[in-house]
C-alpha cells in the first residue's frame, strides 16, 4: 500500500469516507476547506455517489445534513469557527432533535487568526449545546475521530462535534487506514415526530438530552482519546487538550516525568480529572484556544490557586500555542533561541494579486467617492477585504458574512448618504441577499457593489452559489432594473466605471452594481486544467 | 535521526512544492514526517512558511521549537531573516538572493544580504538567475532544493524520484526540466 500522508483535514475526510459517509455539506472557510475538497476529489467518493456540493452557507449546509441524517444516512458538516455562528440555530436545535443516521460537525478553529476575523473556541459551543466533542491531537487521531464520532452519534442519537484547529488542519503526517464500513441504507426514524420541536415535544427532548449527559461523561472516561499517563514527579500534573499534548511531549523527548492527562473527548472525564488533581500539587492546563477546562477547574469563587494556564499568565491569554510557549509555562529555561529577527526585516502582509479585478473596482470606487467625505464604505469577508491596505485604503468595515449590506443600510438610516456596500459574489449568496431585501423594503439610499469574480477566491476558487443569477436575484428582491448595473473592472474601462458608480451614488434608493471579471487565479487554474 | 527545517518564501513562490518533494522522499525512505503548511490569506503574496520535520521515530509537534531548526531554506532573502529565531546554533541557511519586491518599503537589499552573511553557515545563491538560464524561471524552488540536498539526510536519488512523482502528472518534459534545475542547484554550492 502506498504511503498516506494527509493533512489533518484530509485524514478526517478519509476517515469519514471509510466510516460510511453518504454526504458532506459545507461552505468553504480557512482552515476547514480541505475536508470537503478532499471528498470532492476522491475517486472512491465519486464512485459511491457521496454528495459533496458546496452549500450557499453553513446554516443551509447543516440543515441539509440533518435531513440526510433524518433519512438514516451518515452526514458530515464542515465549516470554520465563525461559520458555526451562522449555523448556530440548527446546531443548537439538532442537539434537541437528536439524529437518526450519524451526524458529525467538523468545526475548524483558527487561533491566532491566521485567516479569520476573530478567535473563538468551538468547544464552548459543544458544551453550550450539551453534545460530545472530539478534539484530535494528531493526523491519525483526526482519521480515527471520524469513526469514533459517527459511532457515538448513532449510539446516543446525538450530533457529535470534531474540533480541529489550524495547525492540525494544515499539517501532514502519515496515517494508517482501517477497514471501511458500509454506508447506511435509506430509513426513516422510528418516531416520525422526533424532529418536530413543538414545545410539548421539545420539553421531552430537552429532558432526554439532559439525561444523556451522564452517559456522555461515562464514554469520555473510557474514550481512547482521553488517556492518563502516570509520572513520578507529582509536584505538577498537566492536562493537555488536543494538539497541546504534542507541544508538551516535544519538551520531554524521553517521556514526561509528571502525570499527564491527555484530553481528546468532551464532556470532560470527571474521574480522570479528579485523579490528576488529587495526585498532584499544582496543575497546568494546556489548551489550544480559550481556557475552557482551566476555567472549569478554577471553580470561582473557590479557586484553590493550584490551577495554572492562560488565566494566570503561565501561557498567553490569546493565540495558538507552540512548543516554546509550553516550555516557558513549564518553567524551563528558554535558552535555545539564539538569533533575533534583524531590524532590517519589513512586514509583508497579503495583498491583492497583480491584475486582480478588485483592484480596478477599488480604483474606480475611490475616484467616484472623491467628492464625498471619507468613511462610507462597508465591506465584507473575502479577498476584497485586502482593499483596506495601501494603496487603496478603500474600506471602513469587515465584520461578518453579509454585514456590508446591512451596515450600509443602518448607516444610511442614520443619515450617512450615500452609503456603499462592497461584497463578493459568494459572500452575497451566503448572507447578502436577505440584507438587500431589508434595504429594498426600506428604500434605503445605499449602493451595493457586488464584486463578482465568479468564484469563492480567498479559500482557493470554489464555485459560488449565486453564479449566473446575480442580476435576477437583485431584480427578484425588488431592486429596480435600471439600478442594477454591470461593469467590467478593467483599467481601460476605468472612466466608464467611475461614471456608473457616480450615477448610482447619486440615486437615493437601492442600487446594485455588479463588477464582473473572473478571478485571475481561477482563470489561470482553468487554463492549466 | 531527526532533521527539522523551516521553509520560507512569499505566497505563490512554490514553498509547498519544495515541502512536498522532501516529504515524498522522506516517506519513501520509510521515515516519519510532520509538515505544517500555511493556507489561506497569506498565500495572497504574503509571508509564508512551512515547518518540515523528518525523523526515524515518531514526531510529536507539528511546529519546530525556537533554536531547533537544522536548516532554514528560503526562496527570498528578507523572508529568510524573518525565521532566524528558529535556527539552531549550527543550523544551515540556504537562500535565494533574489528579492521579491511586492511591498513599498522593501529594505536596502545590501543590508539584507549583509545580515544574512552574519550567519556562518549561510549559503546564498542566485537560484532565480540559474532557473532563468535554464529557461525554466518557475523552477527556482527546485534549484534551491538541489542546493539544500547537500545537507539533507536524504539521498539525491530519493529526492529526484520525489520530483518525478510530484510533477509526473504534468508529463515527462516537466519532470526532466525540474530534475535539471535540481541538479543545477546541487552543483553550485560547496557544503561547509
Amino acid at each position: 500500500m502506498t504511503a498516506f500522508v494527509p493533512l489533518g483535514n484530509e485524514a478526517l475526510a478519509q476517515g469519514a469516507l471509510d466510516a460510511g459517509l453518504s454526504g458532506v455539506y459545507a461552505y468553504p472557510g480557512t482552515p476547514s476547506t480541505e475536508i470537503t475538497e478532499y471528498i470532492q476529489r476522491s475517486p472512491e467518493a465519486q464512485s459511491r455517489g457521496v454528495k459533496s456540493a458546496w452549500a450557499a452557507n453553513e446554516k443551509t449546509a447543516m440543515e441539509a445534513a440533518l435531513g440526510m441524517s433524518y433519512a438514516g444516512k451518515r452526514a458530515l458538516v464542515c465549516m470554520k469557527h465563525v461559520g458555526l455562528n451562522v449555523a448556530a440555530d440548527p446546531f443548537m436545535n439538532s442537539a434537541f432533535t437528536g439524529v437518526h443516521g450519524g451526524l458529525v460537525y467538523a468545526i475548524a478553529d483558527d487561533p491566532s487568526m491566521h485567516s479569520s476575523q476573530n478567535e473563538q473556541d468551538s468547544r464552548f459551543f459543544a458544551k453550550f449545546a450539551l453534545i460530545p466533542a472530539i478534539e484530535p491531537a494528531n493526523q491519525q487521531e483526526a482519521y480515527d475521530a471520524a469513526f469514533h464520532a459517527f459511532e457515538l452519534s448513532e449510539k446516543h442519537e446525538i450530533p457529535v462535534m470534531v474540533r480541529m484547529t489550524t495547525r492540525l488542519s494544515h499539517s501532514r503526517a502519515d496515517v494508517r487506514r482501517r477497514e471501511p464500513l458500509p454506508e447506511n441504507a435509506l430509513a426513516l426514524p422510528r418516531d416520525l415526530l422526533q424532529f418536530v420541536l413543538l414545545p410539548a415535544i421539545a420539553w421531552h427532548k430537552y429532558a432526554d438530552l439532559l439525561a444523556k449527559q451522564d452517559e456522555f461523561v461515562a464514554d469520555s472516561e473510557a474514550s481512547p482519546f482521553n488517556r492518563y499517563e502516570d509520572g513520578p514527579d507529582t509536584s505538577l500534573g498537566i492536562i493537555a487538550c488536543g494538539i497541546s499534548y504534542n507541544y508538551l511531549m516535544e519538551n520531554f523527548p524521553d517521556g514526561c516525568p509528571h502525570p499527564v492527562l491527555k484530553i481528546g473527548q468532551y464532556p470532560l472525564p470527571q474521574a480522570l480529572v479528579a485523579r490528576l488533581v488529587e495526585a498532584c500539587d499544582q496543575v497546568l492546563v494546556l489548551e489550544e484556544g480559550m481556557p475552557l477546562v482551566e476555567e472549569m477547574l478554577r471553580g470561582y469563587p473557590f479557586d484553590s490557586g493550584r490551577v495554572h494556564g492562560r488565566l494566570d499568565g503561565h501561557l498567553p491569554r490569546a493565540g495558538e500555542l507552540n512548543p516554546t510557549l509550553v516550555a516557558r509555562a513549564l518553567g524551563r529555561e528558554d535558552s535555545r533561541r539564539l538569533f533575533e529577527v534583524p531590524s532590517v526585516v519589513a512586514e509583508r502582509p497579503p495583498q491583492l494579486c497583480q491584475g486582480c479585478p478588485h483592484a480596478d473596482t477599488y480604483r474606480a470606487l475611490n475616484e467616484a467617492l472623491e467628492s464625498y467625505s471619507k468613511g462610507r464604505v462597508f465591506s465584507d469577508i473575502g479577498c476584497y477585504t485586502l482593499g483596506v491596505l495601501p494603496p487603496f485604503n478603500a474600506i471602513n468595515s469587515c465584520v461578518d458574512m453579509g454585514a456590508s449590506v446591512t451596515m450600509a443600510k443602518g448607516a444610511a438610516d442614520a443619515g450617512l448618504v450615500p452609503a456603499v456596500a462592497v461584497i463578493g459574489d459568494s459572500t452575497f449568496s451566503h448572507s447578502g441577499m436577505t440584507g438587500l431585501l431589508d434595504a429594498v423594503n426600506a428604500h434605503s439610499p445605499v449602493t451595493v457593489i457586488i464584486m463578482d469574480n465568479l468564484t469563492t477566491a480567498m479559500t482557493g476558487g470554489q464555485e459560488s452559489a449565486g453564479q449566473g443569477h446575480l442580476e435576477a436575484i437583485a431584480v427578484g428582491l425588488g431592486v429596480e432594473e435600471e439600478h442594477v448595473r454591470v461593469i467590467t473592472p478593467l483599467p481601460r474601462q476605468h472612466e466608464a466605471n467611475v461614471g456608473v458608480i457616480s450615477e448610482e451614488l447619486g440615486y437615493e434608493g437601492v442600487s446594485v452594481i455588479i463588477a464582473r471579471r473572473e478571478c485571475i487565479e481561477t482563470a489561470k487554474r482553468k487554463r492549466k486544467a | 535521526m531527526k532533521y527539522d527545517m523551516i521553509l520560507a518564501g512569499v505566497g505563490g513562490q512554490g514553498v509547498l512544492s519544495i515541502a512536498a518533494a522532501i516529504g515524498l522522499a522522506a516517506v519513501g525512505e520509510g521515515l516519519h514526517l510532520k509538515q505544517a503548511e500555511v493556507h489561506g490569506m497569506s498565500q495572497r503574496g504574503g509571508a509564508v512558511q512551512s515547518h518540515l520535520r523528518i525523523a526515524d521515530r515518531p514526531i510529536h509537534s507539528d511546529l519546530i521549537s525556537e533554536g531547533q531548526a537544522d536548516m532554514l531554506l528560503s526562496l527570498e532573502p528578507m523572508e529568510t531573516l524573518r525565521y532566524v529565531p528558529f535556527l539552531a546554533p549550527d543550523g544551515v541557511i540556504v537562500a535565494d538572493r533574489a528579492p521579491v519586491l511586492n511591498i513599498p518599503d522593501y529594505p536596502d537589499l545590501d543590508a539584507v544580504l549583509a545580515a544574512l552573511r552574519q550567519f556562518p553557515r549561510a549559503h546564498l545563491l542566485d537560484a532565480t538567475g540559474i532557473a532563468q538560464e535554464l529557461r525554466n524561471a518557475r523552477a527556482s524552488n527546485m534549484v534551491l532544493l538541489g542546493a539544500a540536498s547537500l545537507f539533507l539526510p536524504l539521498e539525491a536519488s530519493a529526492l529526484e524520484a520525489a520530483i518525478a512523482q510530484l510533477f509526473g502528472r504534468k508529463g515527462e518534459a516537466v519532470v526532466s526540466k525540474n530534475v535539471e534545475a535540481f541538479r543545477a542547484g546541487r552543483s553550485v554550492i560547496q557544503p561547509a
